[in-house]
């Protein structure tokens, strides 16, 4: 288990999230109409969560991003932000093979989730072009202020013996 | 029941089916959009020169999230909002900017429980040539 990092949720985050799915539901945006509901307020669209890789100081694929900064740590600890993580390795080797979540409450603005990760199982078989293909899961859990179970995503990664377009 | 339900348990019997269109002719413009949104910037799915001289690809490709975000999509507006308990899926086949998705939802049972019941449900979301690029399942909490 990581010792975790935090994932601030905000209405802006969210919005930016839902726009780029191309969403229209005013409940990821509109206060007014997400009110109105019967779930009081905004809330977040369901893999959201996987955006808390914005907040994950060690995520492999963060481009230039230097903050939150990271905090010198052993290599092994280095891991995914709830998905397609593969710190370290060629990343045009690493495939996202399967993503799964478990819902315990909406996620909404305003949570100050606490974001850990835990290796599930691991696999091999051999692919067709990519030569053999090692599959891990990462389990993360994101978790509120009380400790309370938010959401439970699993990820399975895929590393392959070499690219695999090639 | 916490969320806002749009349909109820007699609309999503065994053997219900529900398709949406996701997107039209998705666009290198919508992938970056996602890359800024969900935080993953892997250049697999923005730089064209690498996704094709270093890793073999014939261009960029959609974040496997990105679809599974537009299926959920299709999930929240058939079902409704707040009402997953679960939603999974694989990834199969990737993605590229021009293609064109739509999902497909089977009802495979039902367990009810007092007012209320769990669906679950099986997810096909193919191309326009009707492959399928994500193969998952789903599970609901509607009303009676």
């Amino acid at each position: 288990m990581s010792d975790g990092h935090s994932f601030h949720v905000d209405r802006t985050g969210i919005l930016l999230f839902a726009s780029a799915l191309g969403e229209t539901n005013p409940i990821y945006w509109d206060e007014e109409a997400a009110k109105a509901t019967s779930l009081g307020g905004v809330i977040a669209p369901p893999t959201f969560a996987i955006s808390s890789a914005h907040w994950n100081p060690d995520y492999a694929l963060k481009g230039i991003r230097r903050i939150p900064a990271s905090k010198p740590r052993p290599a092994a600890a280095t891991g995914g932000g709830g998905g397609g993580g593969g710190g370290g390795m060629n990343i045009a080797r690493v495939l996202h093979g399967e993503q799964r979540f478990e819902y315990h409450e909406p996620v909404r603005p305003g949570m100050k989730l606490t974001v850990t990760t835990k290796p599930g199982k691991t696999w091999s078989k051999e692919g067709k072009k990519g030569g053999t293909m090692n599959f891990s899961e990462t389990i993360t859990e994101y978790r509120d202020e009380k400790g309370a179970l938010v959401v439970v995503a699993t990820s399975v990664g895929i590393v392959t013996e070499k690219a695999v377009g090639s | 029941m916490t969320g806002n339900p749009k349909i109820k348990l007699a609309d999503a019997k065994p053997g219900t089916e529900h398709e949406a269109k996701l997107v039209d002719n998705l666009t290198r413009t919508q992938i970056v959009q996602y890359a800024a949104g969900s935080g993953d910037f892997n250049p697999i799915h923005h730089d064209e020169t690498f996704a094709t001289k270093v890793a073999g690809y014939p261009s960029v490709f959609a974040h496997g999230m990105l679809t599974m975000g537009l299926t959920g999509r299709m999930l929240t507006d058939w079902l409704g909002d707040g009402v997953l308990k679960s939603f999974g899926v694989r990834f199969v086949k990737q993605v590229f900017p021009g293609d064109s998705l739509v999902a497909k939802a089977t009802v495979k049972g039902v367990q009810e429980q007092g007012a209320e019941g769990l669906v679950e449900i099986e997810i096909v979301t193919s191309n326009q040539r009707g492959e399928p690029v994500v193969q998952g399942s789903a599970t609901a909490v509607l009303p009676r």
